[in-house]
């Protein structure tokens, strides 16, 4: 395993008069209706226990209201919990002063908006700069050190511009090369994409992968599109009335759903092209037959598949050394979409 | 029974005139007791309104057209109200109003400026705190509702006639404004511009000068626009307690019915306030230009 850039544990957040109170009752099974109805106090966090990797992507996923832009607000304290502990690199962000806490937001992590969070008054090379003169950096300097962001998002000649004059892919890309400017290991984004035209929304995606290859930070995106998810996670969680239901790697959620709403979620997605042969195999057993890479996708191996004499193929890894081996039967099943088990009958499109 | 319906139950002739004779009296001990020192701590103010009436009325006129020519097209970028603010000039000159109309605008400017130094620091303290919001609104409320013959009094009581008394009185009307649009323009950034100056670690000030304040001043200068506006409404009223001005020849023909006189005057005051309300107006359209999307 990888070592751990952010450690949430029995994270708790209760909106409300008197949060402290409340976590009692929620403790004791109290569920975010009655809290809401009996005590007009709202859930927002219920027992968070997350593990966040570095430099890896990590989703948090959820539907509206679940929690999610809370959840990711207590990384860098603009909220505060009601109860728990978050460590970020093994410091506690909870017993940062005032002054620490400002010096962390300014050196470890950086922040992209869903609204893109731009400051409308300044240019987009004086927002791109923003970080790093809220570091103390002289505005001319900041502006020279940011420039290369700029480029890499590909605004390079709109430093002059206003937000305004700029699309909405364009003023997220502004976004974008604020929160890089400032160096900071950590990233959070909270649905950066989701204001966004699919296409655009597909660009910003390779965008965004493309920087992960080299940069390698520890991002923390949040999304409530699934596609979106599998598309960029390394591993993502899944949120529901402020309580994580089931975290993992893509692969796992989509093949052993845990539960009724997460088998909901991943309904509607294309399993053939999400689904990797690795996560499917018979682990070390050969076959005669086709090899493919582990990372390929059920639907690119299907045809090969269903051609081969004994309709089966093996799983080859980066060093083309075989690993595994897949039969069309098992490709046929993990296709087939679970069953929502409080729905029993299946359509089958 | 019929009695106490007939006639309002009101406090005996004798007590009323006692309570209103021990407030007179107590002012007036006030008044003894302080109104030196009181004049005393307004005494800069008097020294910089006379130096700054002396400067306009020493500065020779073609200077002060040139002044007045550049500053409303710095103000508006606009050769039609530059002009027009020339050309009033030229009229008010040409009327034998010109010295009146520097001691306005020096009173109109010093007031002005005055209300600016409380009235933003004041409309930011409102904005940054509820406690503060709702001491102060009622406050202003007051300020601006009052009949101004009536804060005219204490004034005038504690420093006598003159132009520190007048030039309280004008702030006091002109003030709440500025305060309210300062005020308003600041808890009117949008949460998202905040929240991302936090997620950055920006102080305090970093948070007030480099978002809210840029972002409110659009507000705010409204505020210092409307503000401008209600000092030059009062004044005809300033002049009634000894300041020099507009107003004075205003006052003389209520008084003796002198038609033109009065509406020359009259004019010459709309004149003014025509010239600062579109100067300034422009000018606070083109600090919001950028934020709706034409290229500039
Ligand atoms: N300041 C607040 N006061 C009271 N309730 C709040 C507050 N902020 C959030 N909540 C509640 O907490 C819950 C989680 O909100 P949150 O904004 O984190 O959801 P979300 O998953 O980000 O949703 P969305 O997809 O709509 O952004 C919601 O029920 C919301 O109403
Ligand atoms: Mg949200």
């Amino acid at each position: 395993m990888s070592d751990i850039a952010i450690s949430i544990k029995g994270l708790y957040k209760i909106f409300g008069k008197r949060p402290k109170k409340m976590v009692e009752y929620v403790k004791d099974g109290m569920s975010k209706a009655d809290l809401l109805d009996k005590h007009n106090h709202v859930l927002g966090l219920k027992d968070i226990n997350i593990d966040i990797p570095a430099h890896k992507i990590s989703v948090i996923m959820g539907l509206s209201g679940s929690g999610k832009s809370t959840l990711i607000r207590h990384i860098n304290r603009l909220i505060e919990p009601t109860s728990g502990n978050i460590d970020v690199y093994g410091k506690d962000v909870l017993s940062m002063s005032k002054v620490e806490l400002r010096e962390f937001r300014r050196h470890q992590t950086s922040m992209v908006f869903q609204k893109f969070g731009l400051h409308v008054h300044k240019t987009v090379a004086e927002n791109v700069a923003y970080g790093l003169v809220i570091q103390g950096i002289s505005l001319d300097q900041a502006k020279k050190d940011s420039h290369k962001w700029l480029e890499r998002v590909g605004l390079d000649g709109f430093e002059d511009y206003y937000p305004a004059q700029l699309s909405g892919g364009m003023q997220q890309r502004v976004g974008l090369a604020r929160a890089l400017a400032t160096d900071a290991d950590i990233l959070l984004m909270d649905e950066a994409f989701s204001a966004l035209d699919p296409l655009i929304r597909a660009d910003m995606q390779d965008i965004l992968l493309d920087l992960q290859q080299d940069l390698h930070k520890t991002i923390v995106f949040i999304t409530h599109d699934l596609d979106e998810a599998l598309r960029i996670g390394d591993s993502i969680a899944i949120l529901r009335d402020g309580e994580v239901i089931q975290q993992g790697n893509p692969q796992d959620i989509i093949l052993k759903p845990d539960d009724d709403y997460i088998v909901d979620f991943i309904q509607e997605i294309n399993r053939g092209r999400v689904i990797n042969i690795k996560s499917i195999m018979n682990k070390g057993k050969t076959v005669e037959g086709p090899s493919f890479h582990q990372s390929s996708v059920l639907e690119n191996v299907l045809t090969a598949v269903v051609d081969s004499d004994n309709h089966a193929a093996n799983v080859v890894d980066d060093n083309n050394e075989i690993i595994g081996s897949i039969h069309l039967q098992e490709i046929a099943t993990a296709i087939a979409k679970p069953a929502v088990k409080s729905n029993i009958n299946i359509n089958y499109k | 029974m019929i009695d106490i319906l007939g006639e309002f139950p009101a406090m005996k002739i004798g007590e009323l005139r006692e309570f209103k004779k021990s407030i007179d009296g107590s002012f007036s001990e006030f008044t003894g007791e302080y109104g030196e020192a009181i004049e005393g701590f307004f005494d800069p103010l008097l020294w910089f309104l006379v130096w700054f009436e002396k400067l306009l009325l020493a500065t020779p006129w073609p200077i002060i057209l040139l002044i007045v020519g550049s500053l409303a097209w710095a103000g508006s970028r606009s050769i039609k109200i530059a002009s027009g603010a020339i050309l009033a000039f030229i009229a008010i000159g040409y009327f034998g109003m010109w010295e009146d109309t520097m001691s306005t605008l020096a009173i109109v400017s010093v007031a002005t400026l005055i209300c600016i130094f409380i009235g933003i620091p004041m409309g930011i303290l409102m904005a940054r705190s509820k406690y503060a919001q709702t001491l102060v609104t009622p406050l202003l409320d007051i300020m601006q509702t009052i009949p101004a013959f009536v804060y005219l009094i204490p004034v005038v009581m504690l420093l006598g006639i003159g132009k520190v008394p007048g030039l309280i009185a004008v702030c006091i009307y002109a003030l709440p404004p500025v305060v309210r649009l300062t005020n308003l323009g600041i808890r009117l950034v949008s949460k998202e511009a905040l929240e991302a100056a936090d997620a950055f670690g920006a102080s305090y000030s970093q948070r007030l000068f480099g978002v809210q304040i840029p972002l409110a001043l659009p507000n705010i200068f409204a505020g210092i626009n409307q503000t401008i506006m209600m000092a030059l409404s009062m004044v005809v009223i300033a002049s009634m307690i000894g300041v020099a001005g507009l107003g004075v020849p205003v006052l003389r023909s209520i008084s003796n019915q002198y038609l033109a006189l009065g509406l020359l005057n009259g004019l010459a005051i709309v004149a003014l306030a025509i010239i600062f309300d579109r100067v300034t107006q422009e000018y606070g359209k083109r600090l919001q230009k950028h934020r709706h999307g034409d290229h500039s």
